[in-house]
């Protein structure tokens, strides 16, 4: 098993923890992982993106061209990585803000409206673990025992109060998630 | 088995500090490796090791502090990046004068000048070929990957000690921003003052009765004492090429060709050696571990098996220098590299090196 | 009588302190280093502290303080010396630390390592020899070259409008809530002398109480530099030197 993700958005999304999430989750189910930001002045409001990778060998280079997998949470980051989705691969993306949807039609694409749903929730906080939720959906390389052991390490434990309540925004982004292109 | 944590290379050097015995980190802040002081500052060894961690005013300050913790023979480590490594310079030259052991981490991002925050390796010449005034070098590790910043910070104070030398681990931009899983090792208790007394019966610990004064300085201001000094220096440089060259081998035993590089471009070159094994052309990774000192030997005896060899940096080409000396003149060494901060993809190694070799 | 009876022990008014070396010092005749490092190695000697006491010494003349001073020395960097103590006296918070600078070093290439050092408020002794020019280097200006002296990179006499104005750096780092313990003094009469070991005893002991940073600057001559002979360099001194630099106490909390 080797997965190769982009996740990529505005910063303030949530974008590199739930990177981080993932990549923790699969340290717990004893996979090799990298997670890979891109890093500086972009944190603070432009775009974020951040590359993990799970593998069950020795990961080589953090750095691809290509993934397997690309979540897509805004319009910029939908034109610079929709190309870059191996042919047969994953395209999750948010729809708020999106005027150019995704056009491929040799890749998996879903839909997951994690604004609407994390503010139905109550928390728009937890809107990248809805999103986690819908990735996990369609690829569930890790258990969600799993899961929630990394979300748990990821967060500090002055927080982790709020577990139970992102653990409702990942099963609500399982749940919820929409097929828009089925190769 | 120890608990793997997932963590950044530059969060891994301040747990590996800590946790390796180290006395005291005197630092300043510049991306991107202010994790290292963050990581300290927020896990307070003081209260715990009892290690000494200090923001100083400027990266002259931080070098110079570990001058007088190195006096003491006390482990003292700094970490920078690019711009502050040259601000380091004078005390880096005064340090290895000196024959005094510290650790210094560079998180190489591009340059010159104020240059980028992205990653970068133009800083090798400054490294490995001495970058301060004078005729000396340091041991300088390459780690490339989170597991080999915590495992190096052990390492460069034991080859620090073992020369009397500044050590520097030369990372970059993707080795210290990247998170990816990290074993502690057991920990090291810090030196007593009683065994640095006696293992190092040089250090500036307060003149005792029955010694002589101790006295720490790269001054000799008679030419024929000077050079004793130096002849010392380079004695020890030679010794480090017989005892200590590090480097990791990835399918060289067969290879016709061999793509050296070290730190995150060893990790995409990895990748790229993968592809070309697919396609069936025999390629294979040196990867330079200690890059001072530089496998020469390893390249000279895999030179005769080879068609070409392709240093692959993220510089203008500063290690292809010493690919060169090495391979001297017997088959072609051919080169790729980005600047400015710009990290190439193992598909556009691969096609620079596919290019190369005329496929 | 014989030489023998004269130096009996009884007999003795005064004894070098074993702290301070035998070796022939190369400071030029009139110069106060010498003065300074005898009362410093008499200080040590009189608190028992001389296994204690790691010196950091400068570049300039006073470089080769270590063949003087029998204590453990790190000779740090132009201007590096704070840097150097800063870290030593972290490290071993039980030892006495200080550092002897000249002008230029301190002064000028030193400034940001001296006010910081001082700012933070290191347990550490400063010593700062002031004598209004680089003496090593052959008489170049300082930047506490007073205006209209002459020295080999003001050959026709300081000036504002060329040179900018004498730094008086003592009074500004009085200002810092780290210094517990500022004065300038000079050792130019005995009476002098006697004071500025004072303040050195005071400036250790400071040190101990972990009170923060202690500064003695000492008004000092270059009569090589100021091309003068020790007694007229003693009377410039106290003319000009003390107008622009005035000695006493500027702190003392």
């Amino acid at each position: 098993m080797k997965e190769e993700i982009i996740i990529a958005g505005f910063g303030g999304q949530g974008v590199l923890s739930m990177g981080k999430i993932l990549a923790y989750s699969g340290i717990m189910q004893n996979q090799e992982v990298t997670w890979m930001p891109s890093y500086g002045p972009e944190m603070r409001g432009g775009t974020a993106n951040v590359t993990v990778i799970l593998s069950d060998k020795k990961i080589s280079s953090p750095i691809l061209s290509k993934f397997d997998t690309a979540i897509i949470l805004n319009q910029q980051s939908l034109d610079k990585f929709e190309e870059s989705v191996k042919p047969g691969g994953v395209l999750i993306f948010d729809p708020n803000g999106i005027t150019r949807p995704p056009v491929r039609k040799d890749i998996t694409v879903c839909s997951i409206a994690a604004v609407d749903i994390s503010a139905e929730l109550g928390n728009s906080k937890a809107y990248n673990m809805v999103v986690l939720g819908a990735y996990l959906k369609m690829k569930p390389i890790v258990t969600h025992e799993n899961v929630m052991k990394g979300l748990k390490k990821s967060i500090p434990d002055r927080h982790h109060s709020l577990i139970p309540m992102n653990e409702k925004a990942i099963i609500a982004g399982k749940e919820k998630i929409v097929m828009i292109n089925s190769i | 088995m120890a608990e793997k944590i997932l963590m950044k290379g530059n969060e891994a050097i301040a747990h590996a500090a800590i946790r390796c015995g180290c006395d005291g980190y005197f630092g300043y802040p510049i991306t991107p490796q202010s994790e290292v002081m963050e990581t300290l500052m927020e896990e307070k060894p003081w209260e715990t090791t009892g290690m000494v961690v200090l923001q100083a005013e400027s990266e002259t300050s931080s070098i110079n502090m570990l001058y007088g913790g190195a006096s003491c023979a006390k482990k003292v480590m700094t970490s920078s990046s690019s711009p502050g490594l040259s601000l380091m310079c004078e005390g880096l030259s005064y340090l290895a004068g000196a024959e005094l052991p510290c650790l210094v981490v560079n998180v190489v991002r591009g340059g010159p000048g104020l240059g980028t925050i992205q990653p970068g390796q133009g800083d090798y010449f400054q490294a490995c070929k001495g970058g301060g005034h004078g005729d000396y070098k340091m041991v300088v590790l390459a780690p490339s990957s989170a597991q080999e910043m915590y495992d190096f910070v052990d390492l460069a104070f034991e080859l620090a000690f073992k020369y009397k030398t500044p050590a520097m681990i030369l990372a970059d931009g993707v080795v210290g921003q990247m998170m990816e899983k990290v074993e502690f090792r057991p920990m090291k208790p810090r030196w007593t003052n009683e065994e640095i007394i006696e293992k190092y019966p040089w250090a500036t610990t307060g003149k005792t009765p029955d010694r002589k004064q101790n006295v720490i300085t790269s001054l000799a201001l008679d030419a024929a004492i000077h050079e004793k000094l130096n002849n010392t220096l380079q004695t020890k440089y030679k010794q480090m090429e017989a005892e200590d060259v590090r480097f990791e081998s990835i399918k060289c035993d067969d290879a016709e060709h061999i793509i050296v590089a070290y730190g995150c471009m060893a990790r995409i070159c990895e990748s790229t050696v993968e592809m070309a094994r697919n396609a069936g052309i025999k390629l294979g990774l040196l990867r330079p571990i200690t890059l001072f000192p530089f496998p020469s030997k390893e390249i000279d005896r895999l030179v005769p098996q080879l068609k070409t060899m392709m240093s692959v940096e993220l510089s203008a080409g500063q290690m292809l220098e010493d690919v060169k000396l090495a391979v001297n003149g017997r088959i072609p060494v051919n080169f790729f590299g980005r600047l400015g901060g710009i990290v190439p993809s193992p598909e556009e190694v691969y096609e620079a090196f596919k290019k190369e070799i005329g496929k | 009588m014989d030489v023998k009876d004269i130096i009996k022990p009884e007999n003795r008014v005064y004894a070098k302190t074993p702290v301070l070396t035998s070796t022939t010092m190369h400071y030029c005749p009139g110069c106060s280093h010498g003065t300074v490092h005898k009362l410093i190695a008499e200080v040590i000697e009189e608190m028992g502290i001389q296994d204690k006491t790691i010196g950091v010494s400068p570049v300039g003349c006073a470089v080769f303080a270590y063949n003087y001073l029998d204590i453990d020395w790190q000779q740090a960097a132009h201007g590096r010396a704070p840097a150097v103590a800063t870290a030593t006296k972290r490290l071993h918070p039980e030892k006495y630390v200080f550092t002897y600078q000249g002008d230029g070093d301190l002064a000028s290439i030193g400034t940001a390592e001296i006010m910081h050092a001082c700012n933070r408020g290191e347990n550490i002794v400063v010593i700062f020899i002031n004598n209004a020019i680089y003496g090593m280097t052959g008489g170049q200006m300082a930047p506490t070259t007073l205006i209209g002296m002459k020295t080999a990179t003001s050959p026709y006499g300081r000036t504002v409008e060329l040179h900018g104005n004498p730094l008086r750096i003592t009074e500004l780092l009085a200002q810092l809530d780290g210094t517990c313990y500022v004065t300038r003094q000079s050792v130019n009469t005995a009476v002098a002398a006697r004071k500025t070991k004072k303040a050195i005893r005071k400036a250790f002991e400071n040190s101990a109480l972990k009170k923060g940073t202690s500064f003695v600057e000492v008004v000092s001559t270059c009569n090589s530099g100021w091309k003068l002979s020790p007694v007229k360099a003693n009377e410039w001194m106290v003319e000009n030197m003390f107008v622009k630099y005035p000695i006493g106490d500027i702190k003392d909390r």
